[in-house]
């Protein structure tokens, strides 16, 4: 079973610019709704895979590309 | 029939832009931001796309420093308001659209200065003038990139640099420019510049937008409009990120998938071309006008420093006389009248009656322009 992570963000217009990058990046991503045990805010989040997790949080870091949060993502969460 | 009526909206709109407007409704018309399924996420691409577009378009390298607006007169009102304190100081030109003059009037009641550089009677500005009026409270410059009017071309590279100078900011209203003068925001040194989708960025009405420079600091822009935007949704202020700090309430969708297949449209054809085009049409309209000795053209009469928008009048009738006979008796349609532009037309002389005004587009035809000239023709001599 794939395990996933997720990364938060406060805009959509910025989900939508780091899942471009990603993309280009080679890494597998999708789009879902925001996890609500994560945030409260309306809108839509990154999944990956969470073993890339370590590759693209230091792209991100070194991307300048502004995020909210990254979290491991249960698949059963309570 | 013969559309001489571009500066005010530009008609017809290419079909591809008609396309993407009903495309987006049936096939992407969930609320961008708001949920997470997929008709919401495929509004919130479109919505992206677009910005990336316009972003590139003007020279910005954050697609994020895009706010939609719903039209330049929107995206000139943030801007002003929402930088502007009372105290502050602000230039502008006598040339400017009331979507300038308005504004600023309002604040000028709430206790910001207001000085109004004076240009020629062919709407030219010399930056240095500009230069004379900025004092050390000197927060802002506004003026249009091209007069609404006349069509004359105001110097924005040579203004941006003695604003800088006086460490204030330049914005540029150009409504009449975006689409047939290719433009670069950061070579130019425009730190805020407002357009409008339905002229000739070949889009739909009702769609705008404020573009902010890279290198400008959001937190000195208040915004005008606050609501909600679909992010920080625990709190009940106003979230300081871009774009929805200037952001607020649904966006309008189908205007900007229509705005966005504008872009692409102009992409396609040139704007190069479009431009050396209109240079052509308003050469002939000007040779065309000035056979006539009871006509009097105004503006600089150069193409190479104007845009394609020609003001005229006929010695001894009145404007209204001659558009409304021009579209009843020859389908020719222009714009008689003030072109809510007070200022310009007291610049140019020709207060309170007004010019008419005949602006081609990127679809007009030399013979379309023969034939209005033709028209005019007959009209003044009859």
């Amino acid at each position: 079973m794939t395990l996933h992570g997720v990364i938060l963000f406060h805009t959509t217009s910025s989900v939508l610019r780091a899942e471009k990058r990603l993309i280009k990046e080679g890494f597998a991503t999708r789009l879902v709704p925001t996890p609500r045990q994560f945030s409260s805010d309306c809108g839509i989040a990154l999944r990956f895979d969470w073993n890339d997790h370590e590759r693209i949080t230091s792209m991100l870091g070194e991307e300048k590309v502004e995020f909210d949060a990254i979290h491991f993502l249960d698949a059963n969460p309570v | 029939m013969i559309y001489l009526d571009q500066a005010a909206t530009s008609w017809p709109k290419p079909p591809e832009v008609l396309k993407a407007m009903t495309d987006v409704l049936e096939n992407a018309g969930g609320n961008p931001g708001r949920s997470g399924h997929r008709l919401s996420i495929a509004a919130a691409r479109i919505i992206y796309d677009t910005r990336e577009e316009i972003s590139r378009f003007f020279g910005v390298s954050d697609p994020l420093r895009v706010i939609f607006t719903g039209n330049a007169t929107h995206a000139i009102n943030l801007a002003l308001k929402g930088i502007l304190k009372p105290g502050d100081h602000v230039i502008t030109s006598s040339m400017e659209h009331n979507a300038v003059m308005r504004p600023l009037r309002n604040l000028e009641k709430r206790g910001i200065r207001l000085s109004i550089v004076q240009c020629a009677s062919n709407g030219t500005l010399d930056a240095k003038d500009i230069g004379r009026m900025v004092a050390s409270d000197t927060r802002l410059v506004v003026m249009a990139h091209a007069s609404n009017v006349v069509g004359t071309l105001l110097p924005v590279a040579e203004v941006a640099a003695i604003v800088h100078q006086a460490g204030a900011l330049l914005l540029v209203d150009v409504a009449q420019t975006a689409g047939i003068i290719p433009m670069d925001m950061t070579a130019m040194g425009i730190d805020l510049l407002a357009f409008t989708g339905h002229k000739e960025l070949q889009g739909p009405p009702g769609i705008g937008g404020l573009v902010i420079a890279d290198h400008i600091d959001i937190a000195q822009i208040d915004p005008l409009i606050c609501g909600g935007t679909g992010s920080r949704s625990e709190s009940e202020e106003q979230p300081d990120d871009l774009p929805d700090k200037f952001e607020s309430g649904t966006a309008n969708l189908a205007g900007i998938a229509g705005l966005g297949a504008g872009l692409r449209w102009l992409k396609d054809r040139g704007i190069e071309e479009i431009c050396a085009h209109l240079k052509t049409l308003s050469r002939m309209l000007i040779d065309g006008l000035s056979a006539f000795p009871e006509v009097k053209i105004y503006g600089t009469l150069d193409p190479a420093r104007s845009i394609a928008v020609v003001s005229f009048t006929v010695a001894g009738r009145h404007v209204s006389e001659i558009g409304f006979r021009l579209d009843e008796e020859y389908g020719v349609l222009s714009r008689v009248g003030l072109h809510c532009a007070p200022a310009a037309h007291k610049t140019i002389g020709s207060f309170p009656e007004g010019t008419v005004r005949l602006a081609p587009g990127v679809f007009t035809t030399t013979e379309d322009i023969r034939l209005a000239i033709r028209a005019i023709g007959r009209v003044i001599r009859s």
